[in-house]
């Protein structure tokens, strides 16, 4: 590299946040000061509550991450950084170790790795991602990328493949956690000379962005993946299955598999092997339920994505009738290093039988949300605060959802649980595919149960009764309990009726639809029974069941709260005739929209109910690293 | 656009162009969908033919899929974000919020065609929720009053 680099993070999330102005301003810029630089593209590197994020690498130095950047600190960055040398310390996050002994640091400059909340990371299958130019393979192949590969298809036999993978440890990262050499040795031993590999990127869990993370940043890590795997299975057809709400990742994709056929890492004799194999990218259409195996083979087919009976399983019978294998992208993502560095390697992290790491979305009411590639087994407390740097405005943690609307919620009694599949399982959640939504003290819990269930009902493909009736009627069920229409024995007839509809649904999203609403009761039932005895939400959160109210000392009859009442309800307080008395709430034609709680700017209106008060606490809430 | 008016001629272009008719009948949905903006029931028959499927099945996958509109919708396209990184940060106030400016429910598109609002279950900016997407565009962390204001800058015709 002779010229300096300038990298921006163009993920959806570094989109989002504005790394598209950032982009240009930097080409501009640099124009401007005359210097001669190259501005490149990369996806996410996990930091999203950072984002808009950009680098810069001088030729011989470190690269140098900078944060929160807005296009008119641009200027200023570049200036310093590229015409004087000197980092920025203004914008700066950090520097990332060097890579050769050529490479010379910057000085009083702290190390991107040694950050909070990149510590206790390990990051396998995000190694690449928001590193490098996810469009350009050259920079894939740079750091070793199809070396994997090359080695099994020219150096090793499918079986050998297969072993190294089962000495892996590893298992499906799409949520059922199923060991992955095994799946591949069903398939490989299946009869019929035509078969079909296919990449699971449906990434239904809303609230999870694991896959579009690892696709849209790296997706030559899940080509290499495929085509290792489709050579120790001997297929010669590969699908991705792609979310339809991911237009980057599909973009990033199809970009991938160009250059890929371009290299002939993917078309016919590949690595002169006699090995071929194609990969197409189907696009999905809009419905959770395809993220499961057998709905998935049939949306790829053009049907309705409903699932089918299993047996007969994908391996002996999947796509178009032929033996199928079905993985997720992560699980994909985590093969080439496994081959390249070898299956003893990976089981050397993660726990006995949770081997390797793991990539969970961290998002809710955390201070630093975003992704984060730990290794199988680490403490929950470690992830909520060590990484995540604990809950936003100093609340009270009360619980994280795992595993989505399949999973449970984790109360925060229960915060040093080791998070792998067989401890998350014992407490009634999973891994699931891994997001993290984390609530604190002002989050309801019968009410994130009636979401999950209304999400599920929603998602139900109605092919079974159990589901498509039993879900609805759990659904009306939870709804009158949050409307404060709650009867005696409704949380028993919810146990009742998840139980069944747990063990005679078809797929798993029946089987797992009721866990949210069962892990909550088991851990939250107080809060059940304050809704339907004392009509009354602990976190005030339930619109039918709170009060909005003035303290009337504390209102200096702004008139604020007046002006933005969606009803006018509220009288007085406009402080325009003398001796006039303070804002007043008619309760009765409230529509509890809490906007008058959130405008008063003095703090002089508080929601209750029952025994819970809730006052607003307009102190700004401090950004941490 | 009335009915009389759609001209129908790139429904057969787009299966034209789609030689391997196996497995076709989604992607060529989703080409239509592209080029129309909705899938024009009047299309049906013709894919159908194009595709040797029966219309039921068009039907079938059209109504099943969250993705297939059959009606046509606004110049923006404005989707609220309501998967569950959302949820809990307060996405449902945006969501009402919006139904109360627009003046129209969830899936509706505004009498002057310039709106459509939807709810959409997570498009994977969940570390910076609550999201807004107005066509292809994600706004992240958005507020009620901040979505108002896009909301009525695009009303008067700006560009965002
Ligand atoms: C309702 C439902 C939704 C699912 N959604 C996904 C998904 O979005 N992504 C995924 O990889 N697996 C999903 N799965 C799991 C898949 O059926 C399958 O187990 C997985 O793709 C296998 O890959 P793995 O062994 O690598 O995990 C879902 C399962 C069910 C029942
Ligand atoms: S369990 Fe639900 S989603 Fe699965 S097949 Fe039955 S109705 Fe469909
Ligand atoms: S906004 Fe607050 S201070 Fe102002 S009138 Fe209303 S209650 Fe009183
Ligand atoms: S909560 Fe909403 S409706 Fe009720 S008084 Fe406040 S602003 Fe008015
Ligand atoms: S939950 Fe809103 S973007 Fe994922």
């Amino acid at each position: 590299m002779d010229k300096p680099r300038i990298i921006v993070g163009m993920a959806t999330c570094g989109l989002a946040a504005g790394g598209k102005p950032v982009h240009e301003k930097a080409k501009e810029v640099a124009a401007q000061l005359g210097i001669d630089v190259e501005v490149r593209k990369t996806g996410c590197i996990g930091m999203c509550h950072r984002e808009p994020l950009m680098d810069i690498i001088m030729p011989g130095r470190t690269r140098v991450c900078y944060s929160d950047v807005k296009a008119e600190d641009v200027p200023a960055i570049l200036e310093s950084h590229i015409k004087n040398g000197e980092v920025y310390k203004e914008r700066l996050l950090g520097q990332f170790k060097p890579s050769s002994p050529d490479i010379q640091p910057y000085p009083d400059t702290q190390y991107y790795d040694e950050l909070d909340y990149n510590k206790k990371q390990v990051k396998i299958v995000l190694k690449n991602c928001g590193f490098i130019d996810p469009t350009k393979i050259d920079e894939y192949t740079a750091l070793g990328g199809y070396e994997g590969a090359k080695k099994a298809l020219t150096a090793m036999t499918p079986e050998q493949i297969i072993d190294e993978v089962k000495k892996s440890g590893l298992r499906g990262r799409g949520g059922a956690g199923f060991p992955t050499g095994m799946k591949w040795q069903f398939c490989r031993n299946s009869p019929g000379n035509e078969k079909y590999i296919i990449c699971n990127a449906d990434e239904g869990d809303p609230g999870a962005f694991m896959d579009r993370s690892v696709i849209e940043g790296d997706p030559h890590a899940v080509l290499e993946g495929m085509l290792i795997g489709a050579f120790a299975i001997g297929a010669t057809h590969g699908y991705i299955y792609c979310r339809a709400e991911y237009p980057l990742a599909v973009e990033h994709l199809n970009i991938a598999i160009e250059q890929a056929k371009e290299k002939g890492f993917l078309g016919t004799n590949i690595f002169g092997t006699g090995f071929d194999l194609d990969i197409i990218v189907k696009e999905g259409a809009g419905a959770f339920v395809c993220g499961e195996e057998t709905a998935l083979m049939n949306s790829i087919e053009g049907k309705r994505g409903m699932p089918n009976p299993r047996p007969p399983f994908p391996a002996q019978k999947g796509v178009w009738g032929k033996p199928s294998n079905i993985n997720n992208v992560e699980t994909w993502a985590n093969v080439p290093q496994i081959i390249t560095n070898g299956g003893d390697w990976y089981a050397s992290f993660g726990t006995e039988k949770s081997k390797g790491t793991k990539v969970f979305a961290l998002t809710g009411k955390i201070n630093r949300t975003g992704l984060v590639e730990v290794p199988n087994g680490i403490p929950l407390s470690e992830i909520i605060y060590d990484i995540g740097g604990g809950i936003i405005g100093g609340k009270k943690f009360k619980a994280v959802q795992t595993g989505g609307p399949s999973g449970g919620c984790i109360p925060s009694s229960l915060v040093d649980t080791a998070v792998d599949y067989e401890s998350l399982a014992a407490l009634g959640s999973i891994v699931g595919s891994g997001g993290m939504v984390v609530m604190d003290e002002d989050t309801c819990m019968v009410d994130m149960a009636r979401y999950f269930q209304a999400f599920c009902q929603d998602e139900s493909c109605g092919k079974c009764t159990p589901c498509r009736v039993g879900t609805k009627r759990m659904l009306e069920i939870l709804e009158r309990i949050v409307a404060g229409k709650g009867r005696e024995g409704d949380i028993e007839l919810l146990l009742d009726l998840g139980s069944q509809v747990k063990i005679t649904s078809l797929c798993g999203l029946g089987q797992t639809a009721p866990n949210p609403v069962i892990t909550t009761i088991k851990y939250f039932r107080d809060e059940y029974e304050a809704h339907i005895k004392d009509k009354s939400c602990p976190s005030c959160s339930c619109p039918a069941l709170i009060h909005f109210e003035v303290t009337p000392d504390a209102c200096t009859k702004c008139g604020i709260c007046v002006k933005n009442c969606p009803v006018s309800c509220i009288t007085d307080g406009t402080g325009g005739k003398k001796g006039e008395k303070p804002a007043f709430i008619l309760d009765e034609e409230c529509v509890r929209c809490g906007v008058c709680f959130e405008k008063c700017p003095f703090d002089a209106i508080f929601k209750h109910s029952g025994g819970t008060r809730v006052d607003k606490v307009s102190a700004k809430v401090k950004k941490e690293s | 656009m009335s009915v009389q008016e759609l001209d129908f001629s790139r429904v057969d272009e787009i299966i034209k162009q789609t030689p391997n008719k196996k497995g076709a009948l989604i992607p060529v949905l989703q080409k239509v969908q592209k080029f129309y903006g909705y899938v024009p029931i009047e299309s049906i028959e013709r894919i159908a033919d194009g595709l040797h499927v029966y219309p039921a099945d068009v039907y079938g996958v059209l109504t099943f899929y969250s993705q297939f509109k059959l009606k046509p919708r606004g110049e923006y396209i404005v989707r609220v974000c309501c998967g569950t990184a959302c949820h809990v940060k307060g996405s449902d106030r945006i969501a009402e919020d919006l139904i109360t400016k627009l003046k129209v429910a969830v899936g509706e598109t505004t009498e002057d065609r310039r709106f459509t609002l939807e709810k959409v279950a997570c498009v994977g900016a969940c570390a910076l929720a609550p999201v807004v997407i107005v066509n292809e565009d994600v706004h992240a962390k958005m507020t009620s009053d901040e979505t108002r204001k896009m909301i009525t800058s695009l009303q008067k015709g700006q560009k965002e």
